[in-house]
């Protein structure tokens, strides 16, 4: 009890009352689709545990976004889970060592916690001419995720690249590029999207502290909770679809009117996530509602399979 | 022969970076920039309905996020013919200026600072005199004893637990450091609200972008949040996070900048470059590049008294030095690639990835310096007051631009003047609503054949994408990026890039520990992964460009 009283001054302490904790607690708790009775439990895991688990995210053939995404996290904020949740051993868009430093972390932590890391990828990796098109301190991609990936607890592919392969993967892939999974021949938790939600990277994170395990996964690698069903299932202009409702031009009246985008190329239908619920940046819009068609971009190889974006399918 | 250093991975940036140096006599003599990864977006672009381009290019980056996705739109319009609607242009500069905002705070804070702040120092620090400190040069909403002594807390709590993560193995307690530990404590405290104010930030571009990052509501012809434009709340939420952020911006962004500064004013003579290339950006009518609130121009050999229009068909890019097939420079138009993966040779081969861009032969540095002072030597008078005022309060010449600090200085100071005029095209967008002009899209149809280009200057700098279309289809497609101007490698002149033109002559104190170079590296806020990209073969015809 004095931990969380303690617990709750802190987060006070930070601009974070109790209320807005716990709502943000019991989203999580159903975004996992997890029952309400594990809400505290939730909390509990943000309660400063005495051993952070220790993260080691890797880059290699990505832009970045989705450390972006992971930093636009609002609940919990990116400096509680930098800096009282997870102890981020290696991550090169935030640490502070650079250079033979910054390698000398990586390795120090593989070894150290050998087997109980969590390693986040996020990239694809480069297979043409033995990995040649990307290196790190003069390792190429494939080598640094053959001598990391294997020593995790766990590997979370965050994002379609690491995933899948991704956009340097379309045709023709120039540069042989594959998903971690793809690339290593190993199981990995898959987080596709471009970039995905943090919600859904944390609330792995958290059923993985919680309960011990990954959650449950769907035969592509994706965490059911959040890959569980369509866009299209969940959309709000669902009806507008049911009636036949829909926008054929950009600018047209039935734009401004919300109506259904299938017509402009919404691949809503085909494309498993949970958008329309989640919500970007903390719930403040997402795709389609922004008026744009979905372009399924959690889902393998979509940037062949669901091109060209705009025609109907 | 001195002796060389190499940092690989250069972290704190975007992409991977590796940098090499020569010092001799406790100062550089020699840099060489190399980009260490190959993605070619261009190639698979090849083929596909020139619609979906944008959407393809804007995941050349995720920090820069919206910028490619922005310019390629532009592009495709050019080239199909379309003029966008007011309320297009106006929603665009928005969340374009949005993006400045963003990514000028990330980077001072979290990609930046720490090469200037010792946060192991901070835990000496006194809370007491760290909220005076803080009293007297910012108007940060946070402060007093107990505030700074609960950051100091949370970071000693953070050392103790043994598990120090992203600040482990640094280069803390380096004699480059020189801020008092209450000036780290005041820093450090700032990096952790600027950590939270960012993410609060992004929203803006949820509001009418659908999402941050990679925005998804730009589509050729215009925008598709109409209901986002419609609505009173949404368009007043914009404005309040605009506020928020733009306070931030202003009374703690601002204030820490010249603080820093002022301990690190021998930076105003390090880190120099001779030209500056500026495209320009926020057209504030359809006429471009004209009405660009940021103007276009370029100066050669500092000469700040001779501005002149800028040509985009000035600009080659050369491979003699990059990891593809030996070939002439060429124009972005006319631009071939192979890829010809080999071995690293900095002294005399091949060395990188990006290629080197030149305007009429020359290296030019792109990006806050450069359109800072373009605008100064334009006179045009919000960037003129910041900048003057600037150099009064820090007490240093004109001259001290042209550095690491002047480069670091120019994109906070630019931050705050495109941040003030997004209030008056917030102002704008209402009263078009209120008008009853609600149109946000122009309807087009695609040619058969065409060609069209478009050019911007996003947060790290010039930036053009040039595209080719053919039975309706993308023929090729090409873009030459910032990192690529700034960071590419040298070219068959022996010409050095701007980052290797500017590391020669920096101090470094401890060859193992090569702090100052980071510094100026890092004042470019490198994008590898936007720097590096293929270019696809193509005929040598001349062909006429449409002028967007």
């Amino acid at each position: 009890m004095d931990r969380e009283k303690k617990f709750y001054e802190r987060l006070e302490q930070r601009g974070v009352s109790r209320r807005s904790f716990m709502k943000y607690c019991t989203f999580l708790t159903a975004t996992m689709g997890l029952s309400s009775s594990f809400v505290p439990k939730v909390a509990e895991v943000f309660a400063a545990p005495a051993q952070r688990p220790p993260v080691v995210w890797l880059h290699l053939g990505e832009c970045t976004g989705c450390s972006e995404a992971f930093l636009r996290s609002s609940y919990p904020f990116p400096d509680n889970l930098v800096l009282d949740i997870l102890s981020v051993e290696y991550h090169e868009t935030i640490m502070a060592a650079a250079g033979h430093q910054a390698e000398e972390n990586l390795h120090a932590a593989v070894e150290k916690y050998k087997g109980k890391f969590v390693c986040v990828v996020e990239g694809a990796v480069a297979t043409a001419h033995d990995g040649a098109y990307g290196k790190i301190g003069n390792r190429t991609f494939l080598e640094i995720a053959k001598d990391v990936c294997p020593k995790a607890a766990a590997v979370i592919c965050m994002g379609t690249c690491s995933s899948y392969g991704g956009v340097q993967a379309a045709k023709p892939n120039p540069g042989g590029y594959k998903g971690v999974g793809d690339a290593l021949g190993m199981k990995t938790l898959n987080i596709p999207g471009c970039p995905p939600n943090p919600v859904n990277l944390v609330g792995t994170i958290v059923n993985y502290l919680l309960l011990g395990k990954l959650p449950v996964l769907d035969d592509t690698g994706r965490p059911q909770f959040a890959y569980g069903k369509t866009i299209h299932d969940q959309c709000p202009r669902r009806s507008h679809f049911e009636n036949e409702e829909f926008v054929t031009e950009f600018g047209s009246e039935e734009a401004a009117m919300g109506y259904c985008l299938y017509k402009v190329g919404c691949k809503g239908p085909e494309t498993f996530n949970n958008c329309p619920v989640a919500k970007f940046n903390d719930g403040t819009s997402w795709p389609v509602e922004g008026g744009h068609p979905c372009i399924g971009c959690s889902e393998p190889d979509f940037w062949d399979k669901m091109t060209p974006f705009y025609e109907e399918t | 022969m001195g002796e060389r250093i190499t940092i690989d991975p250069i972290t704190r940036i975007e992409g991977h970076l590796r940098i090499e140096v020569e010092v001799e006599g406790g100062k550089v003599k020699n840099a060489w920039s190399s980009g260490q990864m190959f993605r070619g977006i261009e190639t698979i672009l090849q083929g596909r309905d020139p619609r979906d381009a944008p959407l393809f290019v804007q995941r050349s980056c995720g920090v820069c996020t919206y910028v490619h996705y922005l310019s390629s739109v532009r592009a495709v319009e050019a080239a199909v013919g379309v003029k966008i609607p007011d309320n297009a242009r106006i929603v665009r500069n928005l969340l374009h200026g949005a993006q400045y905002q963003h990514d000028h705070i990330i980077h001072f804070y979290h990609l930046h600072a720490l090469d200037w702040v010792d946060i192991v120092s901070a835990l000496k620090a006194d809370p007491a005199k760290t909220a005076a400190l803080s009293d007297n040069v910012s108007n940060a909403p946070w402060g007093g004893a107990a505030y700074f002594k609960q950051v100091q807390q949370r970071l000693q709590t953070f050392v103790d637990s043994g598990q120090l993560g992203p600040v482990n193995n640094a280069y803390w307690g380096h004699p480059a450091y020189k801020l008092p530990p209450e000036a780290n404590l005041m820093a450090a405290s700032h990096y952790i609200e600027a950590l939270r104010l960012q993410a609060k930030a992004a929203r803006m571009h949820a509001i009418f972008g659908g999402k941050n990052p990679h925005l998804q509501t730009l589509v050729t012809g215009g925008i598709t949040s109409v209901r986002d434009i419609l609505s009173p709340d949404r368009i007043a939420e914009f404005q309040n996070i605009w506020k928020m952020t733009q306070d931030f911006v202003k009374n703690v962004y601002i204030p820490d900048l010249l603080a820093v500064a002022s301990f690190y004013k021998d930076w105003g003579a390090i880190g120099g470059t001779g030209n500056f290339l500026v495209w320009g950006d926020f057209p504030e009518s359809d006429k471009e590049p004209d009405s660009c609130f940021m103007p276009p121009g370029i100066i050669m050999k500092r000469n700040i008294k001779d501005v002149k229009a800028p040509d985009q068909a000035n600009v080659t890019e050369d491979v003699t030095r990059a990891w593809y097939e030996k070939g002439a420079a060429l124009h972005p138009s006319k631009g071939e690639t192979k890829p010809q993966h080999g071995d690293y040779k900095p002294d005399d081969g091949k060395y990188s990835w990006s290629k080197a861009p030149r305007y009429n032969g020359e290296p030019c540095e792109v990006g806050p310096l450069a359109r800072v002072l373009v605008a100064y030597a334009k006179g045009k008078k919000e960037i003129k007051d910041v900048v003057d005022s600037t150099l009064k309060k820090l007490d240093i010449p004109v001259e001290a631009l042209f550095s690491t600090l002047g480069r670091t200085a120019a994109r906070g100071l630019e931050t705050v003047v495109i941040g003030d005029a997004m209030g008056g095209w917030i102002g704008q967008l209402v009263e078009n609503v209120k008008s009853g002009n609600t149109k946000t899209y122009t309807p087009w149809k695609m040619p058969d054949k065409a060609m069209g280009y478009g050019l911007n200057d996003v947060p790290r700098g010039a930036l053009g994408h040039w595209i080719k279309i053919e039975d309706k289809k993308i023929k090729n497609y090409q873009y030459v990026v910032p990192s690529t101007w700034n960071l590419g490698p040298k070219c068959e002149k022996g010409k050095p890039s701007p980052v290797e033109e500017a590391l020669v002559g920096t101090p470094v104190a401890d060859p193992k520990r090569p702090l100052e170079i980071l510094r100026t590296v890092h004042s470019f806020d490198p994008c590898i992964a936007c720097g590096v990209h293929v270019i696809d073969p193509d005929s040598n015809q001349v062909y006429k460009i449409r002028v967007v």
